[in-house]
């Protein structure tokens, strides 16, 4: 992974993490599915899938990454090297594990996070008629990023 | 090259097969594929069948990879076999502590086809 753009955790807000986050989103995206993701403007992103990884120890928080279920469907096809009409349930999965692999990206790029943060396995929500309360006590930070000309979100918000 | 027999665990079943996927991208010529959801599943497998190489995750349910890797150098058949961890966690405390209790070659995800055959191939043509 790209080590040049290591910059320290800040002590203050998350807002300096957006290139790290992004840049995270990106690798995992070209090496495990071979797509590019582009730069979108802040969007609303129709979300059908939400896959959630905890952050444990000094970095302390939520991950989250949303989309259509087109998308997740999308990704899953490309993970696995198939037709998005054979993909089922697998979509689920493969979601949580992008989900999963972007945060552990992330936080091994924010310098000392990778020995002293911990990752929860994936949770998959799906549908979009919820609220999710988590105990951060910083605002999100989101990005929102074209994948297949479909936008999708990544979120970090963290305790302090 | 020889004909393996491999054992991949990992929660997530599309990882497994991207993980088996890698694999034949890297050039194994694989004669037979286990898969297990997590470590207990993997030693499970291993009561029934011998394998020439497991490649684990570590964080899983049940039993997480660094508790599979210690109970497996336990069992007769499993004891001498190549464990490769692939897993998000990329601090060097934890490749450390896989490669303390015998694990051959650790892996982080996202990975590449190339990366997989790098730390692969050696070991099961016994060169590393």
């Amino acid at each position: 992974m790209n080590k040049a753009n290591d910059i320290p955790a800040p002590q203050t807000t998350p807002e300096e993490w957006r290139p790290l986050l992004v840049l995270a989103a990106q690798e995992v995206f070209e090496i495990m599915l071979g797509a590019k993701l582009e730069s979108a403007p802040a969007t609303a992103v129709a979300t059908e899938c939400t896959a959630m990884v905890g952050l444990a120890g000094q970095l302390c928080g939520l991950l989250t990454l949303r989309c259509g279920s087109r998308s997740a469907a999308l990704m899953a096809s490309r993970m696995l090297g198939v037709e998005p009409q054979q993909i089922d349930e697998q979509m689920w999965d493969a979601i949580g594990e992008i989900a999963n692999m972007i945060a552990g990206n992330f936080k091994n790029k924010l310098t000392g996070m990778s020995e002293s943060c911990m990752l929860s396995v994936p949770t998959v929500i799906t549908g979009s008629d919820y609220n999710c309360r988590s105990m951060a006590d910083t605002g999100p930070l989101e990005v929102t990023l074209l994948f297949e000309g479909a936008p999708l979100a990544i979120a970090v918000e963290v305790h302090t | 090259m020889k004909k393996v027999r491999a054992l991949i665990i990992d929660d997530s079943s599309v990882m497994r097969k991207i993980v088996e996927r890698s694999l034949r991208q890297a050039g194994l010529d694989l004669a037979e594929v286990q898969e297990a959801s997590n470590g207990a599943e993997g030693l499970g497998a291993l009561k029934t069948a011998s394998v020439d190489l497991i490649l684990c995750d570590i964080n899983m349910p049940v039993m997480d990879g660094i508790e599979f890797l210690r109970q497996v150098q336990t069992l007769e058949n499993g004891k001498n076999v190549p464990v490769v961890m692939i897993t998000t966690e990329g601090s060097e405390s934890h490749v450390v502590q896989a490669l303390s209790i015998g694990a051959r070659g650790y892996i982080r995800k996202p990975f590449t086809p190339e990366q997989v055959k790098q730390h692969v191939i050696p070991l099961v043509e016994g060169k590393k």
